[in-house]
């Protein structure tokens, strides 16, 4: 009988092995429920009207710094985006802008780490199409090396993102919620990420 | 009860920690060099530096200062020596005065960065100083004329 359970030992870890991988791929493949590149442009494009919505493209938009307000006026003090997106010598962000709002109309808005993106990456949106938008998010030459998950837990959880939506008092909100916007972006991951054309 | 460490020494201050740091400099601790403008983050007269970045002190909490060096318009040097100090003073820069200490602790950092400045260079660094006098011209000139300063006194050691 002794002589047995090796093997017997031997067969149990390979069920096991067996039995994780099974579990494992199921895992996988609920993720990416199947490819529907219908379902992914949609998705993608309900959120280009918040990409598109001030407190988002005033730092993502044409020409080498801020803007502010929902004109989209260019940044007062002719603030620059400097050579890593976080202003030039005496004028960088942070001499102004706090890790959050201070409290009050026309004080500094403030989040972690505010910045624009750096110049060899720029992220632009302004005059984009949601095609070109989409295709230039999902580059990992443009947008610090992110997969398509990188780009989901990215807006999902970055503070510099949450911050659209606890703009500081008298700052218009994006056109949804920041639950639907993360619902948005999952989805158009779970189908594909398909970019519309 | 926060400790600040300001020009060089550690001092104890009796304030709500919210408080902004140009109240403390000012009324707390008696440092009236650095000046309210706006309160708001705007004008750049209470610009001072935090280990070594200029700030708008008007905007800052003190609490966030601790554990950091604050450097003043009156830390700047003992003596005057600093080569904006003594542009300023060859090139007769203020007019009421109001704003510049705010424009001095910007071009102080200007300068650490970018030791030859261009105009453009210069306008990047100064824009969010404003002064209502209009010193824009001089401000310029002196900032070219301690970078020059600077570089002599390098080339002299
Ligand atoms: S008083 Fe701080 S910027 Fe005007
Ligand atoms: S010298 Fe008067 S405000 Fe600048």
């Amino acid at each position: 009988m002794t002589y047995l359970l090796p093997r017997l030992t031997t067969c149990v870890c390979i069920l096991f092995v067996i039995l994780i991988a099974l579990l494992l791929y199921s895992v996988k493949t609920d993720a990416l429920v199947q490819r529907d590149d219908a379902r992914a442009k949609a998705a993608f494009l309900a959120i280009i009207p918040v990409l598109k919505h001030p407190r988002c493209l005033n730092c993502h938009a044409n020409g080498d710094f801020p803007r502010q307000g929902d004109d989209n006026h260019i940044h007062a003090q002719n603030v620059r985006r400097g050579p890593f997106g976080h202003g030039v010598t005496a004028q960088k962000c942070s001499a102004c802008h706090q890790e959050e709002n201070v409290a009050g109309l026309n004080m500094p808005p403030g989040a972690p780490n505010w910045h624009l993106p750096p110049p060899n990456m720029p992220m632009i949106w302004e005059g984009k199409t949601p095609g070109q938008i989409c295709q230039q998010m999902k580059d990992p030459k443009q947008n610090h090396g992110k997969s398509v998950e990188g780009i989901v837990e990215h807006v999902t959880s970055d503070k510099l993102v949450l911050w659209g939506w606890n703009p500081g008092e008298g700052r218009t909100l994006p056109p949804i919620s920041h639950d639907e916007f993360a619902a948005k972006f999952q989805e158009w991951a779970k189908f594909g990420a398909a970019c519309p054309d | 009860m926060i400790t600040l460490n300001v020009n060089g020494k550690r001092l104890e201050v009796d304030v709500d920690p919210s408080t902004p740091l140009l109240w403390v400099l000012r009324d707390s601790l008696g440092l009236t060099g650095t000046k309210y403008g706006c309160g708001m983050a705007q004008c750049g007269a209470c610009t001072v530096h935090l280990d070594g970045q200029a700030i708008r002190s008007c905007v800052k909490r003190a609490s966030d200062a601790v554990g950091r060096q604050i450097t003043t318009i009156e830390g700047l040097s003992t003596d005057l020596s600093h080569p904006l100090q003594r542009a300023w003073i060859e090139i007769d820069v203020p007019q009421c005065g109001y704003c510049q200490s705010g424009q001095i602790m910007s071009a102080a950092v200007l300068l650490a960065e970018n030791p030859k400045p261009s105009d453009d260079d210069i306008d990047d660094a100064m824009s969010g100083n404003i002064c209502r006098c209009g010193t824009y011209s001089r401000i310029r000139e002196a900032i070219h004329r301690a970078a020059e300063m600077k570089t002599a006194g390098r080339r002299a050691e």
